[in-house]
């Protein structure tokens, strides 16, 4: 493991004028590396549209569906992507409320994944529903069918909690890039210019202007923490209001929502990592940026182990022989592989953070970000897939091997995400200017004699 | 509709912009405006505004969305009733949770047009520099032709480094 510390390279304080300076040096022309890496992904993700084509063409018999497993790897990815939105919300609003500085800078890379990851959630309840073309079923409006949708169902729940979240995500993101944008239009030629002059929508940072704005900021996220913790809590619903013995628990919601951020923070870091090496932001994005998000990552890591002991606890304490033999099933039935490999990247790796040398260390950080991702996926595999893998009646117990088209979809989605965000960091900031400004000292007079 | 005319000054430092804030509110000037690069708390108190409207879109649009979320719920219920166990056809709770994510959706957008709204209302029409943006702090002062020598003195003293005239 590697423990060692990484100096940062410019250590002096930036001013103003660095910060808008570094900040758009990071929006030039791309380069070779960046067009193969796009091409790459854009492969990729032909890859998935292929599979969803042959799937709608098909049918969803081509998935690997097996009575009574009727809920497979699209589900898993949907409750993955929607996970991994939180922490971005946790980072710009839940700390923007408890003024919390060092989020500043890192803030913006979290917002846009929180927007892109929420978009690439909410392709999967869709793509799982097979016959996509009748998912504005969902929504309720007036019909020849003279019918309305089933408020008391947690699929129409999800309706209303994915796409408020991603319309306030959105808002957030975009609200709190017009002044950066402007801040860019005052400085770029060409298309850019044109591009940021319509984006910027005539900000020009009058007294007025930053009057409504922080105010209206403020109350996006006040707004933007509670419904961050409702989105996963109702997600978690699906399964908890069912009665599959594994699913049907209390402590989901929370359960839930600790994982998300995890997995959030988890994806943070993996974005970031890259991301201030190729941009040279080094001065912006620092080991102490890195040591609070593994600090984030130790918190809620400690809070998933707890969950996963409380579990099985229940399963045994309950007395339980369904809730007792699902969980058996799981450590030691025909996915132990899975079980383990979410026991082992969620629940112990993360202990490794308790170290100092660890949290400062970022290829280590890097390395068991992508473990956590890794395991956070199939802590969703197992608790759906394994649960219902063996309800009650033995006769009915199954086993589910995802089909190549499954497979496809799930690595477009990768790519789906991917290619939004490579696609944003090279044309909008993906550093905050005027947050990062605002937490340094403007000169002052006293200080220039 | 036109700029009006008046002087221009750009700050290097935050305090002497404060000052100068101080000095024009002092000498009864009215109507000027200051740009910069982001949120500064003591710019923000020296001008002392009062609190902005933008929070009673907030509350308007999160009740409305909350009143909407319940009335939909309940109405679309009775509409089409879907009997299961001979249960009540208007179970609230689980339509909390309909209610809550609307009261969050309408509040949110609410606020953004609230914000739209309450900046284009207190639209400042006044000249612009880009270095406002970047590291300095600008401050327009409308004012007549004859009263231009007094306020660039205010203004220099303050401590402004650059004040440009801007014509109508």
């Amino acid at each position: 493991m590697a423990t060692t510390v990484e100096p940062d390279r410019q250590t002096a304080t930036p001013t103003y004028a660095d910060v808008t300076r570094d900040v758009a040096a990071t929006l030039g022309n791309p380069s070779r590396g960046y067009f193969l890496l796009l091409g790459f992904i854009v492969t990729v993700l032909a890859i998935g549209v292929f599979s969803l084509l042959w799937q709608i063409r098909y049918g969803l018999g081509v998935a690997g569906y097996t009575p009574p497993i009727m809920w497979g790897v699209y589900i898993t990815t949907f409750v993955f992507w929607v996970g991994i939105a939180h922490s971005g919300t946790l980072i710009s609003a839940i700390l923007f409320l408890f003024r919390s500085a060092w989020r500043t800078a890192v803030y913006r890379t979290a917002e846009a994944m929180t927007v892109f990851a929420v978009l690439t959630a909410g392709l999967f309840p869709l793509i799982h529903v097979g016959r996509l073309w009748y998912a504005y079923w969902l929504i309720p409006y007036p019909n020849q069918r003279q019918l309305w949708v089933n408020f008391k169902s947690p699929l129409v729940w999800d309706l209303f909690a994915i796409s408020t979240y991603l319309t306030v995500s959105t808002c957030f993101l975009i609200v709190g890039m017009v002044p950066d944008i402007a801040s860019l239009r005052d400085r770029a030629t060409g298309w850019r210019r044109k591009l940021y002059t319509i984006t910027s929508l005539s900000w020009r940072g009058t007294d007025q202007q930053w009057r409504h704005y922080t105010r209206a900021y403020l109350y996006l996220a006040a707004l933007a923490t509670p419904l961050v913790l409702s989105v996963h809590s109702v997600v978690s619903w699906d399964f908890a209001m069912g009665i599959v013995p594994g699913w049907h628990a209390t402590i989901f919601a929370p359960y839930f929502v600790a994982g998300a951020i995890y997995s959030g923070v988890a994806m943070v870091v993996t974005l970031l990592v890259p991301l201030r090496r190729v941009f040279k932001v080094e001065r912006y994005i620092t080991v102490d940026h890195f040591e609070n998000l593994a600090k984030l990552l130790l918190l809620t890591g400690m809070i998933v182990a707890y969950s996963y002991g409380i579990e099985y606890f229940m399963a045994w304490y309950s007395g339980n022989p369904f809730e007792q033999q699902s969980f058996w099933n799981r450590a030691f039935g025909d996915y132990w592989w899975a079980t383990w490999t979410m026991l082992i990247c969620n629940g112990m790796l993360p202990w490794l953070l308790w170290f100092r040398k660890i949290r400062r260390s970022i290829p280590a950080l890097f390395v068991l970000s992508l473990f956590v991702n890794l395991g956070m996926w199939f802590e969703r595999y197992v608790i759906i897939v394994v649960s219902l893998s063996h309800e009650f009646e033995p006769y009915a117990f199954g086993h589910y091997t995802p089909s190549w088209v499954e497979w496809g979809i799930l690595a477009g989605s990768f790519a789906w995400f991917f290619m939004w965000f490579l696609l944003f960091a090279k044309n909008f900031p993906m550093v905050s200017i005027a947050e990062v400004k605002e937490i340094l000292p403007f000169p002052r007079k006293k200080e220039a004699h | 509709m036109a700029t009006p005319g008046g002087l221009l000054a750009a700050f290097r430092h935050l305090d002497a912009a404060t000052d100068a804030i101080d000095n024009l509110k002092k000498q009864g000037y009215e109507g000027f405006t200051v740009y910069s690069p982001a949120p500064i708390p003591q710019l923000a108190n020296a001008i002392d505004h009062p609190n902005s409207p933008v929070r009673l879109w907030t509350l308007f649009g999160g009740l409305t969305g909350l009143a909407t979320g319940f009335a939909m719920t309940m109405w679309m219920s009775y509409d089409y009733p879907v009997v299961v166990g001979g249960r009540p056809l208007g179970s609230v709770l689980p339509y909390v949770v309909i209610m809550f994510e609307l009261t969050i959706l309408f509040g949110a957008l609410s606020t953004l047009a609230g914000l739209a709204f309450h900046a284009w209302r207190t639209n400042q029409r006044a000249p612009y520099d880009g270095r406002f943006s970047d590291d300095q702090i600008g401050i327009f002062i409308p004012c007549p032709v004859e009263r231009r020598p007094a306020v660039e003195a205010l203004l220099q003293e303050a401590g402004a480094t650059e004040v440009k005239v801007e014509t109508a």
